[in-house]
């Protein structure tokens, strides 16, 4: 593959399960370097997409390729270069960090450095503890650390930091950025708007397996969803009003009660399109 | 494979020895067993030996013991140990990494081999100085030793990475197989006499191996003349190769047609 090629590329995928379609003709490309957020409500497809894409699964229908090559028939050379943290683990973890980190460093071709990696998810007090006795969020940051032990070209994320405390979280956004400078290339699942914000450079919003928007993190939704908002307290009562120029707008309101301009958050905008969607489908 | 296999082995083992459960269960368990039985037996003779000394209960059930460590090492921890690696999702977390399933069998044979091995020689040495029995001086009993564990080992260690997929949840991993492993020890001579048992059930434990690996570590620690004890009156080493090599064969199978990192659509 040349490196003009998408690493991811998807085309009208489908998974169904009896009766039940899981994901039901999703297209989207990642391209190398980019960090791409597959965002939607539990149960809208997002693992299903993820655990194909990984190889976990056979799709029912559709093209898919990953590094050039079908996820459903990818050998030891491709796995070497793909990184997965799965969504859940739940190991026994009889051995420590370092131990683990050691062992499966073995398995790849050319390896990060255990040092290195301890440090970048930031576990060097704790290197030789067992990881059963670890807390839920540093064994969460042992399974990031699995996950990119093998010096991935591909990360794969699925909700990748799931019972972090906000500390825990920023430094695993630095983390992310700082395998973004080096070149890889990152499929992220998340919960966090605020992550995905963060983090991606476009992101997908699935929801009941259909892909329903696909943007740029500073575009999804379209320019009208992300028309400021003017909100304003006037007799009791809570007051809004969308327009392109809120500043005009509160110079003619003047001095108001508890008034404030938001723009729409990805959250907002995220919220709007799935509750949308949602009542499409009720409708339909 | 080769290579990350025997990284897998030093691996295994440093856990294995990290489970206590597992340590006292498949691995100190014949050691406990042998102790019992010599203690409550020591009164007991087991039968005379050629210059006329009598055959000790720690004598007897010594080669017991050893078969019993065969199939407790091998089939019954390998096949708790897998299923309980599938259900805690170790085994899905390498489907996603370039490691061979070769090097992950490897890995649990290997050892499997080397706890075995250590279990055998502290039952072989507490048995010789505890308890007092006498060790086989020919070599070539001891080369049937060899051969008859290692070849037990490792088809024991086959089959249960092959039963490794009976239990639907690793949680029900012990409750499916020890079962299983507690039946076979009883009807394969291991803790009743194996020709004390009526001839039906003798031909029917006949079918699965311990009963040949027992047979082979009789043959090893008893004395002269008590083969006329066993079916046929023989040892019948050749009928020990036979059928564990039958088993290895049904193990190497079973495996190759039921063994998946991950079932994908479950």
């Amino acid at each position: 593959m040349t490196t003009t090629d998408p690493v991811v590329r998807v085309r009208d995928l489908r998974k169904s399960y009896g009766g039940f379609t899981a994901v039901d003709g999703i297209s989207f490309d990642i391209e190398r370097g980019e960090t791409f957020a597959l965002l939607g409500p539990n149960g809208a497809g997002k693992s299903t997409t993820i655990e194909i894409l990984e190889g976990y699964r056979d799709r029912t229908s559709g093209e898919a390729s990953v590094l050039g090559t079908d996820p459903g028939k990818g050998g030891l050379d491709w796995k070497a270069k793909l990184g997965i943290v799965l969504q859940s683990t739940g190991e026994s973890g009889n051995v420590t960090v370092r131990e683990q980190l050691t062992h499966f460093a073995g398995f790849y071709p050319n390896p990060r450095s255990v040092d290195e990696t301890i440090a970048a998810v930031g576990l060097e007090s704790k290197q030789k503890t067992l990881i059963r006795k670890l807390s839920g969020g540093q064994q969460r940051r042992v399974d990031v650390a699995l996950g990119i032990i093998g010096n991935p070209e591909l990360l794969f994320l699925d909700e990748p930091t799931t019972g972090f405390d906000p500390e825990a979280r920023r430094q695993f956004w630095e983390l992310i950025r700082s395998l973004k400078k080096s070149g890889t290339t990152i499929l992220l699942t998340t919960h966090y708007l605020d992550e995905a914000a963060q983090l991606g450079d476009r992101a997908g919003i699935i929801a009941g397996g259909r892909l329903i928007d696909i943007g740029r993190i500073d575009e999804i939704g379209g320019a009208d969803a992300r028309i400021p908002v003017v909100r304003w307290r006037e007799k009791g009562q809570l007051k809004e009003e969308r327009t392109t120029t809120p500043a005009a707008l509160v110079a003619k309101l003047g001095e108001k009660d508890a008034l404030e301009i938001i723009r729409p958050s990805l959250e907002d905008i995220y919220i709007d399109l799935v509750g949308r969607h949602a009542a499409e489908e009720a409708t339909a | 494979m080769i290579t990350t296999g025997f990284s897998r082995v030093a691996y295994e083992v440093k856990t294995y020895f990290r489970q206590t459960d597992t340590v006292f269960f498949t691995f100190l368990f014949p050691l406990i067993m042998l102790t019992i039985f010599s203690v409550a037996f020591s009164e007991q003779s087991f039968g005379v030996d050629a210059d006329g000394n009598d055959v000790s209960a720690a004598q007897f059930y010594l080669p017991a013991m050893l078969a019993a460590g065969l199939l407790l090492s091998g089939l019954q921890n390998l096949a708790i140990d897998i299923a309980g690696e599938k259900s805690d999702g170790t085994l899905k977390r390498f489907a996603g990494t370039p490691l061979p399933v070769g090097s992950y069998f490897i890995g649990k044979i290997g050892a499997v081999l080397a706890t075995g091995t250590l279990q055998a020689a502290i039952l072989i040495t507490v048995a010789a100085l505890v308890f007092r029995v006498p060790l086989p001086t020919d070599p070539e009993r001891w080369l049937t030793f060899l051969w008859v564990f290692v070849f037990g080992v490792i088809t024991s260690a086959v089959l249960g990475i092959a039963l490794s997929g009976l239990p639907r949840s690793g949680k029900s991993a012990t409750a499916v197989i020890i079962p299983i492993v507690l039946v076979l020890q009883f009807i394969s001579g291991v803790y009743l006499q194996f020709t004390s048992l009526p001839e039906w059930l003798q031909n029917f434990a006949s079918i699965f191996p311990l009963k040949w690996m027992a047979q082979g570590t009789r043959s090893v620690f008893l004395p002269e003349g008590f083969e006329v004890l066993e079916q046929g009156e023989s040892w019948n080493l050749a009928g020990v190769a036979i059928a564990l090599g039958i088993w290895l064969v049904v193990g190497l199978i079973i495996t190759r047609l039921t063994f998946r990192w991950i079932r994908k659509d479950s």
